[in-house]
């Protein structure tokens, strides 16, 4: 007696892994899902605010480019968010979930703040910025050291750490705005200096947003040669894949890890120094923005590549001021752009699967025989 | 005096219990869903667009509608959240930071602007937004609680919402505890391969426990604006506490029962420079960050005396795909 031939149960489709695909094809996927966050976008604009699509588009290209000012404004907002991207870069690649980039600027920007308030009078403006300058970077440094000693000793959480010490920044900042607040006790330090000028960065060619712009181009290169011709940036990817083909190799994964913290903080401190020197003059608990967190999504949506970097701030950057030109001119709440930012957001994460993973889809029975 | 202090400690800790329970469930199947924030925004806001719509549709409010209409649309908005974090980190394998932050940007704005431009949207002639008579439903307590005293004022002055919120919290505790379904979303936590291997659907878990997560923790979203700040909706009102929430998480280890105390005592600590007579605008500052002091010393803790049970659960924040090994 034969049995019956047992019939699999075979589902319509299933997932495989992708071998990597060559660059144009990932790109091609990617302008489509940017595409397709542009469409959605545009719809859901046009429900709120019954702009016919074309005039969504057209308001938002004048809202982020329709004037030198407003380029000049897009190109700052491009530096400040990529610095803050550039900083957390080392710490994902390791795999070191840093999502206290936040914290770590603000405190780069509240030593800043609190150099120029302290010491104006004491220092010479050239000495007084190089003083900001390394007080920044030491304190963000400090900032990033902290959950990464714990994580390097006794594996501790570091996204969970990192998160916390944003709020332990956040409640700091409060403090010293109670502290040094003009007029005492409103809360707010308002613009410091604001007639010495004395640690603001100078203008140059006109453009007070110039030195700021330069100082990112240059550590974006920068970064760029560390992370990929260096010693140190081998050690970090190798840590990144997998810690224990580090460790059998002979890289000390503890040392790599504080060592990679402490470039990532240090980073988030001069983002912190430009928010402060360079743009703000002054500084609150909204000095940063959510730019800590927007920047961990820059970084990953570009794979860590500091040239795509510039590409995805770019866009999220020109959508947010694009938004903010729509919800002024129909007087909606500026939120409207963290709306859009995230739609975007959504379409980009979404198509990373379709270029690590393809989908099969059951074949039919005579074709296989 | 303390009486009130406690009274208010728990309504402060109400909205932390609610978002550390849903976040609780979500990470015990492995994801660390960062979008709690941005979820208990739209819970809340959803609930507050649903009033609103009642309150402006009809002359006098039905008290059992003008309660269940903000409720299914607080649960309607949350529960899509949650659909939409699973999609993108269980059936897409997106990394869970980047997505929950995502959700967290889009969740906040997506309340402050439709808090913000509700009005100015719908064309109504309200001038702002305050729903009090939906939050009067919502308030009714137990009529015999103002006769008891202190004791009353303790245990029987609260909303439904605030017992509702122990209740799901005790019942999410026996969940992981005495029930089969516990101890498969538990074992998908720890080693998801092995629970597939045994036969648990783990995507299907995935799905159901995020989107039950996101759920209970919108509804500390809509406790917050309905009860707490009596229907008056005002951008970032509901402020860090969505953070605090995962906050309250690690502080529980990962149990809700511990969090019923633990989100009392964060009240407590939100609220208690109101209480310290001749406090200095900046040590009422240094105050309110010791919630997450108290947490980042327990995570140090936890994670020095190395105690399997208190541990988070081993995949957390991975994602996982059956064909890799």
């Amino acid at each position: 007696m034969s049995k019956p031939a047992v019939k699999n149960h075979e589902p319509l489709f299933h997932v495989v892994k992708r071998p990597a695909i060559p660059t144009w094809q990932s790109l091609l996927i990617r302008a489509g899902a940017i595409l397709a966050a542009l469409i959605v976008a545009g719809l859901v604009t046009f429900f709120l605010t019954g702009l016919n699509p074309i005039d969504v588009y057209s308001t938002m290209i004048d809202g982020a480019i329709g004037t030198e000012k407003r380029i000049w404004n897009l190109l700052q907002g491009i530096a400040l968010l990529l610095c803050v991207s550039l900083a957390v870069t080392p710490a994902f690649k390791m795999k070191f979930w840093n999502i206290g980039a936040e914290g770590q600027a603000l405190m780069g920007g509240l030593a800043a703040a609190l150099c120029m308030i302290l010491l104006s009078d004491k220092l010479s403006p050239a000495l007084l910025i190089l003083v900001m300058f390394i007080t920044s970077v030491v304190s963000g440094a400090v900032w990033a050291l902290i959950p990464a000693i714990f994580k390097a000793k006794w594996n501790t959480n570091e996204t969970l750490f990192t998160l916390m010490m944003n709020y332990i920044a956040i409640q700091i900042v409060s403090c010293f705005s109670f502290k040094y607040s003009v007029p005492k006790g409103s809360g707010s330090i308002g613009i410091i200096n604001s007639i010495s000028k004395a640690g603001w960065f100078p203008s140059v060619f006109d453009q007070k947003y110039f030195l700021n712009i330069l100082i990112v181009v240059i550590l974006t290169v920068l970064l760029y040669v560390y992370l990929k011709h260096s010693k140190h940036g081998y050690e970090i990817a190798v840590v990144g894949e997998s810690e224990n083909t580090a460790k059998y190799i002979g890289i000390n994964v503890k040392k790599v890890i504080i060592r990679t913290m402490i470039l990532s903080g240090a980073l988030c401190g001069i983002a912190g120094l430009l928010m402060v020197a360079g743009t703000d003059h002054t500084i609150a608990t909204d000095t940063v923005g959510g730019r800590g967190f927007t920047a961990i999504m820059v970084s990953w949506l570009a794979k860590f590549n500091p040239i795509m970097m510039f590409l995805t701030s770019f866009l999220l950057v020109f959508f947010e001021k694009g938004a903010i030109a729509i919800s002024s001119e129909f007087d909606l709440n500026n939120s409207f752009s963290d709306i859009i930012t995230g739609i975007i957001i959504f379409f980009i994460i979404g198509s990373e699967f379709f270029i690590n993973y393809s989908i099969k889809f059951r074949e039919k029975e005579e074709k296989r025989k | 005096m303390i009486v009130s202090f406690i009274q208010r400690a728990v309504m402060q800790g109400i909205p932390l219990l609610y978002g550390s329970t849903g976040e609780i469930i979500t990470e015990k199947g492995g994801h660390l869903n960062l979008g709690i924030p941005g979820i208990m925004y739209v819970g809340a806001i959803s609930g507050v667009i649903g009033a609103f719509f009642y309150e402006q549709s009809v002359e006098t409010v039905n008290p059992i509608l003008a309660v269940m209409i903000p409720l299914l649309s607080s649960v309607l908005g949350s529960f899509i959240m949650g659909l939409i974090y699973c999609v993108l980190t269980v059936t897409l394998h997106s990394n869970q930071n980047v997505t929950g932050l995502a959700m967290t940007t889009f969740g906040v704005g997506f309340g402050n602007f439709f808090g913000g431009s509700l009005i100015k949207l719908t064309n109504s002639d309200t001038p702002s937004i305050a729903l009090v008579e939906t939050s009067r439903c919502f308030k009714t307590a137990l009529p015999f609680a103002d006769k008891l005293g202190a004791i009353g004022e303790l245990f029987f002055s609260y909303s439904f919402l605030a017992y509702s919120a122990i209740i799901i919290a005790i019942l999410v505790t026996l969940f992981f505890n005495k029930t089969r379904a516990g101890l498969h979303l538990r074992a998908i936590g720890e080693n998801p391969a092995t629970a597939d291997a045994a036969g648990i659907n783990v995507n299907r878990y995935k799905y159901v426990s995020t989107c039950i997560g996101s759920i209970i923790a919108g509804l500390g979203g809509l406790y917050y604006v309905m009860d707490y700040a009596d229907g008056i909706w005002s951008n970032n009102g509901f402020g860090d506490r969505g953070w605090l929430a995962i906050a309250l998480v690690i502080f529980a280890v990962w149990r809700p029962n511990f969090s019923i105390i633990g989100s009392i005592l964060f009240g407590g600590l939100l609220i208690a420079y109101n209480y310290i007579p001749n406090l200095s605008f900046e040590q009422v500052e240094l105050i309110k960050m010791t919630p997450y002091v108290v947490t980042i010393l327990v995570l140090i803790i936890i994670s020095m005396r190395q105690k399997k049970e208190n541990q988070p659960p081993a995949s957390l924040g991975l994602s996982y795909f059956r064909e890799e090994r």
